[in-house]
C-alpha cells in the first residue's frame, strides 16, 4: 500500500513538472489521474488497489456512528424508564481476528458503542468477555457485533 | 430566514443534545445499580455528548467566525481514543478485584473461565 501512495505522489509530481504549474489545484489533478492510472494497472501489484484499503476504512467509520447513535438511543431509554428493566450479564464471544490491533481496534469500538463493554480478554486473543447491560438474547448480540464491526474490520485488513 | 440563522439554530440544537446526553449520563450513574452498568453511563453517553459538544464548537467558529479549527477535532478524536480504554480497564480492574456483578445480572460467562484458570494454577 506504501508503494503504491508513493508512486501515486510520484505522477502528481511528474504531472506538476510537465505542466510546469506549482499550484495545489495541478497536485490534484495530478493526483486524481494517478489514482486513474493505478486503477488500470491494479492487477500488476501484490497487494489491493489502496482507494479499496481506503473505502474499507471509511466505512467502518461510518458503521461505528450508525451503531453509536442507534445504542446511545437505547441505553437512553433504558435509564429513563421510571422502573429499571434491564438485564445485565457478561458473556463470552469467539472472534475471528488474528492480528493484535485488529483485537484493540475491535474492543475499543465494542466499548465505545454504549450498552457493551469489553471486561477481559483471553490470553490467547480469541474470546472477548463483554459486559452488556441489557442482554435479553446472547446470540443476537454475538451476530450482531460479528455483522456490523468484525465484518467491517476484516475487510479493512484484507490484503 | 438567513443562512447564519439556520445555521446558528442547527448548532444550538446540537449543543443542546450533546448537554441533554450528559444530564442523561449522570442520571444514569446515580441509577444504575453496580460498578459495570455504571460505567456503561459514565464513559460511553458521556462521549457522545463531548462529541456533539466538540463538533457544534467547530462548526459555530466555522460559519461564524470563518476559522477552522482542527484542533477541536482532534479533541474528538483523543476522547475516542482514551474514554474506551479507561472504561476497560476500570471494569477489568474491578473484576479482578472481585466486585460481584447486580444481583439481577442473568449470567457470567467470564467466571467459569476465572475458575478454570485459577483450579489450574493455584495462585
Amino acid at each position: 500500500m506504501t508503494f503504491q501512495i508513493m508512486i501515486n505522489l510520484l505522477m502528481a509530481l511528474i504531472w506538476m513538472f510537465m505542466n510546469d504549474a506549482w499550484t495545489f489545484a495541478s497536485f490534484i489533478s495530478g493526483y486524481a489521474i494517478g489514482v486513474a492510472v493505478l486503477f488500470f494497472l491494479r492487477g500488476f501489484f501484490p497487494q489491493r488497489f489502496y482507494i479499496g484499503w481506503i473505502y474499507a476504512v471509511v466505512k467502518l467509520v461510518f458503521i461505528f456512528l450508525k451503531e453509536l447513535i442507534l445504542s446511545a438511543v437505547e441505553v437512553v431509554g433504558q435509564i429513563l424508564q421510571p422502573k429499571l428493566n434491564i438485564q445485565p450479564g457478561i458473556f463470552a464471544m469467539d472472534i475471528d481476528l488474528h492480528r493484535n490491533w485488529e483485537v484493540t481496534v475491535l474492543s475499543c469500538l465494542i466499548t465505545l458503542t454504549p450498552g457493551t463493554l469489553v471486561v477481559d480478554v483471553s490470553p490467547d486473543n480469541q474470546t472477548l468477555y463483554i459486559h452488556a447491560m441489557h442482554l435479553p438474547d446472547i446470540d443476537k448480540a454475538k451476530e450482531d457485533i460479528r455483522n456490523s464491526f468484525e465484518k467491517a474490520i476484516q475487510e479493512v485488513s484484507r490484503t | 430566514m438567513s443562512a447564519d440563522e439556520i445555521s446558528s439554530w442547527i448548532i444550538g440544537i446540537i449543543v443542546l443534545t450533546g448537554s441533554v446526553l450528559s444530564l442523561i449520563s449522570a442520571f444514569g450513574l446515580v441509577r444504575l445499580p453496580d460498578i459495570y452498568t455504571r460505567s456503561h453511563a459514565a464513559t460511553k453517553a458521556s462521549t457522545l455528548s463531548v462529541m456533539c459538544i466538540l463538533v457544534a464548537a467547530f462548526l459555530f467558529f466555522a460559519v461564524v467566525e470563518g476559522l477552522y479549527s482542527a484542533r477541536i477535532l482532534l479533541g474528538v478524536v483523543f476522547v475516542f481514543i482514551t474514554a474506551p480504554v479507561g472504561g476497560h480497564l476500570m471494569s477489568r480492574a474491578a473484576y479482578h478485584t472481585g466486585v460481584t456483578l447486580w444481583d439481577a445480572s442473568i449470567r457470567d460467562q467470564l467466571k467459569e473461565k476465572k475458575r478454570k484458570q485459577n483450579s489450574s494454577s493455584r495462585f
